[in-house]
């Protein structure tokens, strides 16, 4: 996808971003109530740039070289590609790197 | 119906499952977000003890780790009863040209054989090229705080900047890794 050679997974997430913001809107517009009967309340994400472009632009670099972001790891697992157990684990390791390192990264 | 599941789905209808699975998970308490299971498996094995980061109630987002069992089991069904015989995913012509150059052959399923089989997993470079790309993923997406679906699904669908922060830092990271970094690797 990162060749922009194919319209799917733009498609795809284009789709879902746009009905999910629909949905959203329609959720704070009408304040629906959850399942438990509570009012749904979205967290904002906490404000900042540096951790989201820094983090992002880690993240990108393995998203291209593996070929997969998270759930399409396990996905990859289920369908029977044993190699992505590989991925797994070390992204596992490399979230403990992050919360090992957390306090000495600028945020 | 049969025939439409067994084929590759359309844009269309994957991104409208992707939206109803978020707000399936908001109506019902939770929300979107995939990577943050890792940082619940690393609190589930013990490392709070040592990170403060990995200290706090995993068994509060349990029902996350059931959402990953889930994604497994589909996967499974996709492939066991989901896939026609000898389909093969279908990629751009362009991008099959683009990765013949790099010694990769289009995918007679999935994924290439060549980064993928248990050959690749079990030489040097293969198994190198899994491994680190599992530390970017894992350590980026919690410096991050989100992944795909925390940032570009349920962040953008409620119009957050940071999650749009995010999405430009994924796609100026995979353009640098698939246009700078791969060539030199293959």
């Amino acid at each position: 996808m990162f060749r922009f050679q194919a319209f799917h997974m733009y498609g795809i997430i284009g789709t879902a971003v746009v009905l999910g913001a629909i949905g959203v809107a329609l959720i704070k517009r009408y304040n629906i109530r959850d399942f438990h009967g509570n009012p749904i309340q979205f967290q904002p994400k906490e404000k900042g740039v540096v951790r989201y472009l820094a983090g992002g632009v880690i993240f990108g670099l393995g998203w291209a070289l593996s070929g997969a972001c998270p759930g399409p790891i396990v996905v990859n697992i289920g369908y029977g590609f044993f190699a992505m157990i590989i991925v797994f684990i070390f992204a596992n390791a490399g979230t403990f790197l992050y919360g090992y390192f957390k306090d000495k990264l600028p945020h | 119906m049969r025939e439409f599941l067994t084929q590759t789905w359309s844009w269309w209808f994957s991104g409208t499952m992707i939206a109803a699975i978020m707000l399936c998970l908001v109506y019902f308490g939770q929300s979107f977000g995939f990577s943050s299971n890792m940082r619940t498996i690393c609190a589930a094995v013990g490392l709070g003890k040592k990170v403060p980061f990995f200290d706090f109630n995993w068994r509060s987002k349990s029902w996350n780790l059931v959402f990953l069992v889930g994604a497994i089991i589909g996967g499974f069904i996709a492939h066991q009863f989901l896939s026609a015989p000898g389909a093969a995913v279908q990629i751009s012509p362009a991008t099959v040209a683009d990765l013949s150059k790099l010694g990769i052959r289009a995918p007679t399923s999935l994924q290439p054989d060549e980064l993928f089989s248990w050959e690749a997993l079990f030489s040097v470079k293969g198994f190198l090229i899994l491994a680190i790309s599992g530390l970017l993923i894992g350590f980026g997406t919690r410096y991050a705080a989100g992944c795909t679906s925390g940032h570009a699904i349920s962040g953008l669908s409620n119009l957050q900047w940071p999650s749009l922060v995010a999405v430009v830092g994924f796609f100026v990271g995979g353009l640098i890794m698939t246009f700078l970094i791969l060539p030199l690797i293959f």
